[in-house]
């Protein structure tokens, strides 16, 4: 290092990297190699170890970004996560990502930047036009100024303001890039790996425990990395590498760098995103660039460390003016300064030692200006005791701060950069996340994390106010410690390495007084006068200070911002800054793009898909597939020439009636109940009767919620004295077999029953129509007899097919016709629908999907999921009397209430056109022929509509009020919504066959 | 003998295996499957039942045990039993036969489809799919898990092999997420 005292005012550096003027010796890189990058086109080159603001800054750039709305030229603040000003797009086309942190984006080779929120260019931005208009920009402005017309907001105003402000942007494109989610699971997991961190980390490690050390940087040593004291006779750094070979030597130690803790959720799990491909042109293929880790731990330590504070004067933004700590950070970890001449403003001892290190690295210190009068002294730069930085100059960078003496006369000095040394806040957001709120240190000036944390988490180090690197390894080695003794292991108490050790005492030092263009949230563009004016139109609170002036509310979340912000009110209220109380702390700590949130639930793996048994084989055939639930369902089969969907739907239903059809309802529920009880079970569950259906018999059963409305129905089936299948609906399967494991567990522990889905296990086939049963004659073996006496309507058996496979046979009817499902086991269903298919030519036999199945179950007045809508009863549905009253069911007492038995109730009818080309929707209300439509005047409503092929016009179910009594009347269907009106006749819901004589033949 | 020819949960007529870095991933339609839950009162019988099954104890609750034909718990004084499907695929008679009235025993072979993930360090991928705490899943550790929103068990039958049983219907998906899980190279 040169002599410094031989120099002139302003030394040259010396070089350390060709082409990047303000490199300094030294620092944590790896010089040998070094990265081109561009920025705003222009290029650069740093190295690896550098992030994207350390190499702008070596290659002498400060400007970096244009604020919110005024378009204030900003540089950094910071040198960490919490940055609120360099926010930069980095890479370009489809994985372009807006607003992200120069100060923590890792240099790779061939990084492409570009700065945000300016126009045309970064230099000459025509929207800083904002900076002028200020006075009429200041808080709420748009609340007060935009009020005229209304409607002119969302079209007009809004648009504009969000040109005009605001951050990067989107590609728009897809993002090429997979991301992921995953679980892992830890004894203790420590977060950051700064001395506390580490310091816990080895204490728990050493004595076995299970732990996971993560840190948000991509080198683990947090603070130790920036400072030049020592630890165990050896450099902080040093001593941090050293002690991460120890970890990575503990097969019980995982090392997590690069990933952030972003919350602390309930009984002890931690969401944490780990950066795997951020610090790579683009990840490797099938590599996701992030993995959102949702951690469970037993026990956890905080050990996140501080935040530098700012101070707040005039003009205090402009680049160049960043954290004192932020500079030591360039100089000793990124060998970098932000200019050759720099000051140091500062109100406590940790600013001075920023001032020494530069020096030692060689940079210029114009001056420190302490606020105290009992500023520490000096040898090698000047120390400005009580004084104060009024005001900066420089249009595009600092070149001249202004300086209050002690005692009172003015200096301006000339420096490239200014470091601002408030003081430190312990990062407590961790602490907040389960409504913890922190509480006031007046030794440090600085709120610390309160009693109430989040199960099992311990706080240590600076996290919990011990500022000292001796204060911060006990305190880890401690917290470690008794953590690992709960969880049952022992540790070594006499391992802590030495360190420094000196009482740190915060003075709180705000803000200039006469300070009012003075930035509090660099990124929000917040100023002093914004809380001034909160202030004097009444928004006092914290929460609604933080709302009026938006103070805290970027995507730094205020962790430089909001201790000023609050000081300013608290002092304008005349509290004290814990008697004005602090907002909520919430995650994510730092901003998570949504692609880690979705991991690779996106697009068609966005949820998954259940196929049917013949799903290959309709897929062959050019079905038209419907999800239904995660199910996919064939909802036509269209054949050739046929151009609309109605064409298609229209044939099967024709088909079927005529002659057989066959559709997969394999979705619908199958539930298998065994037991003793199982009889007894299902005259609970059901509010028919159960217990007296003989063996080979199906029986149609509905299902009542406890509060007497209709829950599901379906059918069960006897195959043997202790041996039911029970089949719900496919939209309730799930919620039917939950609602009766909680019958069997909760209600009836006593009685011997057992349950398990069997949806899945077996193919079932539809066979429907007046050709079903001579279909199903050359399928079925021939040992078993299914003649109409022989099988009658409802009967069920298992059976064997095709020369002996098991398969069971159901003879039930949802289309009205005669009609049989057939299972077999699912591996076999796919072969069964080609066999059907082939041997039903001889009858023109024709798949059907949903749609063709629900006209024909609309047709023959069979309620389904729109009828079953959970308001309406049994009586509605026109089922009163399957709720028998010879036995007690679930729902039967309540269904008896008064609020469900009104003189003129809902029942399910029958709806027709009066002219038959005229249409039917669902959800139309039935109004009288004449008089208002209104609410008032509503009679009920349709719940299913299709046009029947057979009746030959559309034909509709509805409730309406006492329908049972008023079949053949004329009622008005109403949809305000499509601008409809259609003259209806009310008719019987059972258009086809009403007497079911086809089902029995 | 019937003629109708199966197809695997995947939709093929063989069985499917993928290798990713050094990870396979195999469909295994060769085994058969049935539930096997004790009545009330038969509890000590249904478990002595399932030990003659096996040739060993009936496992406890988040454990399988046996060889060729292996059981593992799936809940109170139920089990799920596995065997070969060649000589099982009417398991759930050959079951019943053992058990007797003891038991209730359901045919399960198809209501699942089972994937064996073997290779050297299962445990990345396994983070990547399900939220068990994968390394202290031993060889004869058996337990419910979900994966990919699917209800599954996952089966620890040695220490580099982890068979995973989810829904067959989903099996396209399961086997979607799993290989996705290979590929991600953690």
């Amino acid at each position: 290092m040169k002599d410094t005292s031989a120099e002139g005012d302003v030394r040259q550096i010396e070089p350390a990297s060709p082409g990047q003027p303000n490199r300094l010796p030294g620092g944590r890189l790896d010089r040998a190699t070094t990265l081109p990058f561009t920025f705003d086109g222009k290029a650069y080159s740093g190295h690896p170890g550098d992030t994207l603001a350390s190499a702008l800054l070596a290659n002498g750039v400060r400007l970096m970004g244009r604020s919110f709305k005024y378009h204030r030229p900003r540089g950094p603040l910071t040198a960490g996560s919490e940055e609120p000003n360099a926010l930069v797009e980095l890479r370009s086309g489809a994985r372009r990502e807006p607003n992200t942190r120069a100060t923590t984006a890792e240099l790779y080779h061939g990084l492409v930047a570009t700065s945000q929120n300016r126009w045309p260019s970064l230099r000459f931005d025509a929207m800083a036009i904002n900076d002028r208009l200020s006075p009429f920009l200041t808080a709420g402005f748009y609340y007060k100024t935009f009020m005229w017309p209304a409607s002119f907001w969302e079209k007009l105003y809004e648009p504009i303001i969000r040109r005009a402000a605001g951050l990067g942007a989107l590609s728009m494109k897809p993002d090429p890039d997979e991301y992921d989610k995953g679980f892992k699971h830890c004894d203790l997991l420590v977060i950051g790996s700064g001395p506390a961190g580490m310091m816990a980390a080895l204490t728990a490690g050493r004595s076995g425990a299970d732990v996971i050390l993560a840190d948000e940087d991509f080198e683990m040593g947090g603070r130790l990395l920036s400072e030049t004291f020592s630890i165990a006779d050896q450099s902080g750094a040093d001593w941090a590498a050293q002690t991460v070979a120890e970890l990575s030597s503990l097969p019980n130690v995982r090392l997590m760098p690069r990933t952030t803790i972003i919350g602390a959720f309930d009984h002890g799990i931690y969401g944490a995103v780990e950066r795997l491909g951020d610090h790579l042109a683009q990840p490797a293929q099938g590599t996701p660039r992030q993995v959102l880790w949702r951690l469970t731990t037993k026990r956890t330590i905080l050990a996140a460390g501080a935040t530098e504070r700012p101070i707040v004067f005039n003009n205090n933004d402009r680049p160049g003016i960043m954290g004192a700590a932020a500079l030591r950070t360039y100089a000793n970890r990124f060998a970098v300064t932000a200019a050759p001449r720099v000051a140091i403003f500062t109100c406590n001892d940790d600013g001075h030692r920023s001032a020494a290190d530069l020096h030692a690295k060689g940079v210029k210190i114009a001056a420190v200006i302490d606020t105290r009068p009992d500023a520490p002294r000096a040898t090698d730069y000047e120390v400005l005791a009580g004084a104060k930085v009024t005001d900066t100059r420089g249009r595009l960078g600092l070149t001249f701060a202004e300086i209050a003496l002690a005692d009172g006369a003015a200096r301006t000095i000339e420096v490239g950069a200014l470091g601002m040394a408030g003081g430190w806040n312990p990062n407590v957001h961790l602490t907040c996340h389960q409504r913890g709120r922190p509480v006031w240190d007046d030794a440090i000036a600085a709120f610390v994390p309160g009693g109430t944390l989040p199960p099992g988490m311990v706080v240590a180090g600076a996290a919990a106010g011990a500022l000292s690197t001796h204060g911060a390894l006990s305190q880890g080695a401690e917290a470690a410690s008794a953590a690992v003794s709960e969880l049952g292991n022992r540790t070594d108490p006499d391992n802590l390495p030495e360190a420094e050790d000196a009482p740190v005492a915060q003075t709180p030092f705000w803000y200039v007084t006469g300070a009012d263009r003075a930035w509090l949230d660099q990124q929000n563009d917040v100023t002093v006068k914004d809380v001034k004016l909160s202030h004097r139109e009444g928004f006092r609170a914290v929460e609604h200070l933080k709302r009026y002036t938006t103070l805290g509310m970027a995507t730094d979340q205020g962790k430089t911002s909001n201790m000023a912000g609050l000081a300013i009110m608290a002092e304008l209220a005349g509290k004290t800054i814990p008697g004005l109380g602090t907002t909520m702390f919430r995650p994510p700590y730092t901003p998570v793009p949504i692609a880690t949130f979705a991991g690779r639930i996106k697009g068609r793996a966005f949820h998954p898909t259940r196929l049917t048994p013949s799903h290959y084989w309709a897929k062959e055939q050019g079905a038209v597939f419907v999800e239904v639930g995660n199910w996919l369902r064939a909802q036509w089969f269209p054949e050739p020439g046929e151009t609309h969907w109605r064409q298609s739907v229209d044939r099967e239903v024709a088909a079927t009636r005529a002659s057989v059809g066959i559709c997969d309802c394999t979705t619908l529920g199958k539930i298998d109940v065994q037991g003793t009880d199982a009889a007894v079970f299902l005259n609970l569950i059901y509010a028919n009767g159960f217990a007296k259906l003989p063996v080979g018999r199906v029986r149609y059963g509905l299902m009542l919620r406890e509060d007497g409305i209709a829950l599901d129905d379906g059918t069960a089936a006897r195959l043997a004295e202790d041996h039911f299948i029970v089949t719900t609906t496919t939209a309730n399967a799930g919620k039917v077999y939950q609602h009766m494991e909680f019958v069997r567990q909760c209600l009836v522990p006593d009685l011997d029953v057992q349950l398990i889905s069997t949806t899945e296990a077996w193919a079932q086939y539809a066979v429907a129509g007046p050709n079903s049963r001579a279909l199903l004659r050359k399928v079925v073996d021939p040992a078993f007899d299914i003649s109409n006496e022989g099988f009658p309507f409802m009967a069920c058996g298992e059976v064997t097919i095709c020369g002996g496979l098991r398969a069971r046979l159901f003879r039930i009817s949802f289309s009205g016709e005669l009609a049989y499902e057939l299972a077999v086991p699912a591996r076999y269903g796919d072969a069964l629908m080609r066999r059907l298919m082939a041997a039903g030519q001889d009858f023109d036999v024709t798949p059907y999907g949903t749609e063709a199945l629900g006209v024909m179950r609309i047709e023959k007045g069979h309620v389904a999921g729109n009828e079953l809508n959970g308001t309406t009863t049994a009586a509605n549905l026109g089922l009163g009397r399957m709720v028998s009253k010879k036995k007690d069911c679930i729902g039967s007492i309540l269904s008896e209430r008064d609020g469900l038995n009104a003189p003129d109730d809902l029942r399910l009818v029958g709806l027709k056109p009066v002219d038959p080309s005229a249409k039917i929707t669902a959800g139309g209300h039935l109004m009288a022929t004449d008089g208002p439509v209104d609410a008032a005047h509503d009679q009920g409503y349709v719940t299913s509509a299709a046009f029947s092929p057979t009746m030959g016009s559309m034909i509709g179910l509805a409730f309406l009020r006492r329908g049972a009594d008023r079949l053949g009347e004329r009622l008005r269907l109403v949809s305000p919504l499509t601008d409809l009106t259609v003259e209806v006749e009310i008719c019987s819901a059972h258009f086809v066959d009403p007497e079911g004589v086809r089902l029995r033949a | 003998m019937h003629d109708l020819t199966p197809i695997t949960a995947l939709g093929g007529s063989a069985a499917r295996s993928d290798t990713i870095a050094g990870l396979t991933l195999t469909e295994r339609p060769d085994v058969a499957l049935a539930s096997v839950a004790a009545r009330l009162g038969q509890e000590t019988a249904t478990r002595a039942a399932v030990g003659t099954l096996i040739g060993t104890e009936a496992p406890g609750p988040g454990h399988l045990a046996g060889g060729e034909v292996r059981a593992f718990w799936i809940g109170p004084d139920q089990w799920m039993i596995e065997a070969p499907f060649a000589t099982h695929e009417n398991i759930a008679t050959i079951l019943r036969a053992v058990t007797g009235p003891a038991a209730s025993v359901t045919e399960q072979t198809d209501a699942w489809t089972r994937f064996d993930l073997s290779g050297e360090d299962l445990v990345p991928v396994l983070e990547l799919l399900s939220n068990l705490d994968h390394r202290r899943m031993a060889s004869g550790h058996a337990t419910r898990t979900t994966i990919h929103h699917l209800g599954c068990y996952l089966v620890r039958s040695a220490a580099n092999t982890a068979s995973i049983y989810g829904p067959r219907a989903s099996a396209g998906s399961l086997h979607h997420a799993i290989l996705g899980a290979m590929g991600a190279g953690l």
